[in-house]
């Protein structure tokens, strides 16, 4: 059976002032229709662009997508689309919310036409019937009293509204697949939970694909059905939310979950510290990304790509320690 | 245990702001202390004054009322010598690492400035001597004091930040959101550091965040604040265990805890409305118009910070009332 | 145990590949930057015009520095060559005197350059002075400070400075004065501008919360960080002076004779303008070269400098 979306070794560059930001080096996963992803990682860690990618969205230039990168959606190939087809798709097949609402919202024109807007480009939908769905999505969203805030512009709205806007503009015409980038991290932790708690609903109720890209392991714990943890352009462990929190693999995912610390413990916790800074994407070391941080690092990590190793069912890792012949080194 | 003397004393202290709509009232009518050698952390929500609060407590901020004793000074009153050396023994460790150290100076003229502001060595060799010494305390190399800031990251410049402010040998530090514009990974580190460095120095934090599970990691007590008020001061060990104020609460309930099966069991509370405007907030308890529990005496009284159990203080009339049996 | 899902060459794995790598010493990794003059010339080599502004520059700038070793007097009178056109001994022909075009041109070039320099200089230092004491003080201070501003904005500049001359000896150093003197104010309103933008900052606020005193705030802290704006402001201001060197030359009111600008070479071939154009083009082209390389120079560093641009 053919998957819903499939990323095949994506590599995406930036051509800046200092030389070439090699920010996607060679990312494949693979997710089922109406299944919930979470991409996790620090900041730079191509998780972002990777998304960005699949919208469609990379400027050429500075950006470039190198020569081998698949993206299959539905079985087709996206990143052999015109223009047109690409306006198609981003209207019907695939929508993305960004981390700062205020930005992606049109400030001179009313939440109402915003909304509607989509329908009237993607849908035969008449002025009055879109106006009328607008009101139905930002209801469904979670404003209060529709009919008189779709008159109202954006500045007239709190950061959270904001941001359950952009989520209205997204599920206009029913999308299968929805990207949020970083959708809570300018929003306070309050909110944060009512925007999350909102992205559950609609993606049950609409049975639709959710891709979440967030820094914050915390948040995707009880959203995510797959976890995906990339590190300096690269995805370094897959697995499901159980495998990912309670089985980590990679030495990353293990530092990332120990360096931050739990609110509901009463006993002293000591944090664990990963040393040292993410590599310069401009000039990546050789062999596994996280070998000049990783506190079990071997000879082998700093010369060669490590292999990618399956744990569970679709939990896999790409890290030298579980070779055969590492055993002898290491006691794990 | 014997009672360490009290090193900051905040009493009624306001912080208004005069803006084209009105009068901002960002911090209005705190009152806590600090003793010396423990951390106290302030939480809350962008926009709830947390960080007018920190530095109007070390007079980078002027007061618009109330007081603010460090070692029994008013703070706000130190003149001439008395107002040097207060500087000397108060510092800041800003959230930005980027716009807190200066573009265009060397890693070592920063670290140096507080020591040449005090005259504190003698000789340019020993002054070298010292930032190489401070460079190192805060796990850096001695040969980075030649270089320019842009070329560290961003964890790198926090901790020149750190050195910097430890270069006078300070007492006292306000932590002003210092890992908020951090990676996860470099967080710990920064946080780390701080604890590690209280313990030799024996320093006294006030430590100024949002992320509340590494307020309580690193304070011993935690203060709450919401719209200009703090709400609830308690043990940082009891924060998560036994939250009285209906917002510490629902703050609390929102922050997501990184094990699936907690999270699935966890029941949210859920605040309703929006965050009113400090230019004109409610009367009455702040809190009123998202409080599952306010009252009629809520909209009229604003209520006092009042100890409910040992270190343990809340303001709110419905936990004073449940305390008195008067109410369920 | 783990599936291995890579295809591996097993055999080329050797054990000690598999050894762990002890880190004693933490490495730090600094990401190291050129500094000032790769980002100048960065600029530079993509923009070529202003680099060939650059390159004109140089050459009148050392027309002008090395003009007293041409073996040419520019007061020797040629009169047998009065007005002539180019040829192999006057490269630019001679003036009414029979004076060489060239030369002249070349010792003018040295007034003004001195002229738009020293201006430069003076205004520069004055309105940095009065913009950063301004926009530090605030209050009352910087409403007094912007007003005295306003006031010299809003008068017509080589009108006042006509007016002054009819009280003032006429010479170089006044003349930099009075060009200075109506000019700062430009300089003045930029710094302060970034000055109050400066003064918000965190790393000055804690220079205050380590006791550093106001002076050395600004000195140190404040006027390092808008060398970019305050060398885009001299260059410009370079060109205004010169240009009003020129201007005021041209009526009669600049360097005194017979030292020649290339203000007063302008003035001196207007009367000729219709028997020999080249009298006047000669000057002309030389204030027009030099100006409008400043100005592309200017816009071209300003660009240059901005290290939001090289992220």
């Amino acid at each position: 059976m053919e998957k819903f979306l499939e990323v095949k070794n994506l590599r995406v560059s930036y051509h800046s002032y200092a030389g070439e930001v090699q920010s996607v080096r060679g990312v494949s996963f693979s997710i089922d229709a109406g299944q919930s992803v979470a991409i996790v990682g620090e900041s730079g860690c191509g998780k972002s662009v990777t998304a960005k990618t699949i919208m469609g969205l990379i400027q050429t230039p500075p950006g470039e997508i190198k020569e081998g990168s698949q993206i299959l959606f539905e079985g087709r190939d996206i990143l052999s689309q015109t223009p047109e087809q690409w306006q198609e798709y981003r209207g019907k097949d695939c929508a993305i919310i960004f981390q700062d609402a205020l930005a992606a919202l049109n400030p001179t024109m009313t939440i109402g036409n915003q909304v509607a807007e989509k329908l009237l480009i993607h849908t035969s939908m008449s002025r009055a019937e879109a106006w009328e769905e607008a009101g139905r999505l930002l209801k469904l969203v979670g404003i209060p009293n529709p009919e008189k805030r779709m008159k109202q512009y954006p500045h007239e709205f709190s950061g959270g509204q904001r941001q359950r806007i952009m989520i209205a503009i997204a599920l206009a015409c029913q999308p299968r697949l929805l990207i949020a980038d970083e959708p809570t991290t300018a929003l306070d932790v309050t909110i944060q939970a009512d925007i999350i708690d909102l992205l559950k609903d609609i993606q049950k109720e609409f049975g639709m694909a959710v891709i979440m890209i967030t820094h914050d392991l915390g948040i995707v714990a009880n959203i995510a059905k797959k976890i995906i943890v990339m590190y300096a352009g690269k995805v370094v462990e897959t697995g499901s939310s159980q495998d990912i929190f309670y089985r980590p693999r990679h030495p990353y995912t293990k530092a990332l979950l120990r360096a931050v610390p739990r609110l509901d413990t009463e006993e002293e916790q000591s944090l664990e510290s990963i040393e040292g800074t993410p590599p310069n994407m401009i000039d990546p070391p050789a062999g596994c990304a996280f070998s000049t941080r990783c506190a079990q690092c071997m000879r082998i990590c700093q010369k060669s790509e490590p292999p990618m190793f399956e744990f569970e069912d679709g939990h896999t890792a790409q890290c030298w320690l579980y070779h055969p012949m590492a055993a002898q080194g290491n006691e794990e | 245990m014997e009672e360490k003397e009290k090193i900051l004393e905040v009493s009624h202290l306001k912080k208004y702001f005069k803006t084209g709509r009105g009068t901002l009232k960002a911090v209005d009518d705190v009152s806590f202390f600090i003793r010396r050698g423990e951390t106290l952390g302030i939480v809350g929500e962008s926009g709830c004054g947390k960080t007018t609060c920190g530095r109007t407590c070390i007079g980078i901020l002027g007061r618009t009322d109330g007081h603010v004793l460090y070692k029994g000074k008013d703070v706000h009153s130190l003149r001439g010598k008395e107002r040097k050396e207060f500087t000397k023994e108060v510092q800041i460790i800003f959230q930005d690492p980027y716009s807190s150290l200066d573009p265009k100076m060397k890693v070592g003229d920063i670290i140096a400035e507080g020591l040449k502001a005090h005259h504190m060595c003698k000789s340019r060799e020993e002054e070298q001597a010292r930032v190489k010494e401070l460079l190192e305390t805060v796990g850096l190399n001695a040969e980075h004091a030649t270089r320019y800031v842009h070329e560290f990251s961003g964890g790198q410049r926090q901790r020149i930040g750190i050195a910097r402010a430890l270069a006078v040998e300070p007492e006292f530090i306000v932590c002003d959101e210092p890992i908020s514009a951090l990676d996860v990974s470099i967080q710990a580190q920064i946080v780390n550091l701080l604890i590690r460095l209280q313990k030799e120095k024996g320093l006294t934090y006030l430590f100024i965040a949002h992320d509340l599970a590494m307020v309580k990691h690193i304070s011993d007590r935690v203060a709450v604040m919401y719209l200009g008020n703090i709400v609830e001061i308690t043990q940082a060990s009891a924060l998560y265990a036994n939250p009285m104020h209906p917002y510490t609460q629902a703050l609390l309930s929102a922050i997501p805890i990184p094990d699936p099966e907690v999270e699935e069991k966890k029941q949210r509370i859920r605040l309703e409305g929006e965050l009113p405007s400090p230019v004109d907030p409610p009367e009455g308890c702040r809190f009123i118009n998202r409080c599952r529990f306010a009252s009629e005496r809520c909209r009229k009284e604003r209520p006092e910070l009042l100890e409910m159990e040992p270190g343990h203080l809340v303001a709110c009339h419905y936990c004073e009332e449940m305390k008195k049996g008067t109410v369920g | 145990m783990a599936k291995l899902l890579t295809p591996l060459n097993q055999a080329a794995l050797k054990a000690e590949d598999f050894s762990k790598i002890e880190r004693e010493n933490k490495e730090i990794s600094v990401r190291y930057d050129r500094g000032f003059f790769h980002h100048v010339k960065k600029a530079l080599g993509e923009n070529k015009i202003a680099a060939v502004c650059l390159v004109i520059l140089c050459v009148i700038i050392t027309g002008a520095l090395m003009a007293p070793l041409s073996s040419v007097d520019p007061d020797y009178m040629d009169v047998m060559n009065k007005m002539a056109g180019p040829s192999r001994e006057h490269w630019f022909g001679t003036d009414e005197l029979g004076r060489d075009s060239f030369t002249r041109a070349l010792y003018g070039s040295r007034v003004s350059l001195l002229v738009g320099f020293a201006t430069m200089v003076v205004s520069v230092t004055a309105g940095t002075c009065v913009g950063a004491v301004s926009g530090y003080a605030g209050g009352k201070t910087d409403m007094i400070l912007m007003r005295i501003v306003d006031m010299f904005q809003s008068v017509p500049s080589l009108l006042m400075i006509i007016v002054i001359f009819s009280f003032v000896p006429n010479n170089m150093v006044t003349l930099v004065l009075m060009l200075a003197l109506f000019s700062w104010t430009g300089v003045a309103r930029i710094v302060r501008a970034q000055t109050l933008t400066l003064k918000e900052r965190d790393f000055v606020i804690a220079a205050k919360t380590l006791g550093v005193s106001h002076v050395k705030i600004i000195l140190k802290h404040i006027i390092p960080n808008m060398t970019t704006q305050i060398i885009v402001a001299a260059s410009l201001s370079i060109a205004g002076a010169i240009l009003d060197e020129s201007a005021l030359s041209y009526l009669g009111y600049g360097v005194a004779l017979p030292k020649a600008s290339w203000g007063s070479m302008l003035q001196n071939a207007q009367q000729y303008i219709l028997y020999d154009p080249l009298l006047a083009l000669i000057p002309g082209m030389f204030i027009l070269l030099t100006v409008l390389c400043f100005n592309i120079l200017g816009d071209a560093l300003q660009y240059a400098l901005d290290p939001r641009l090289h992220k």
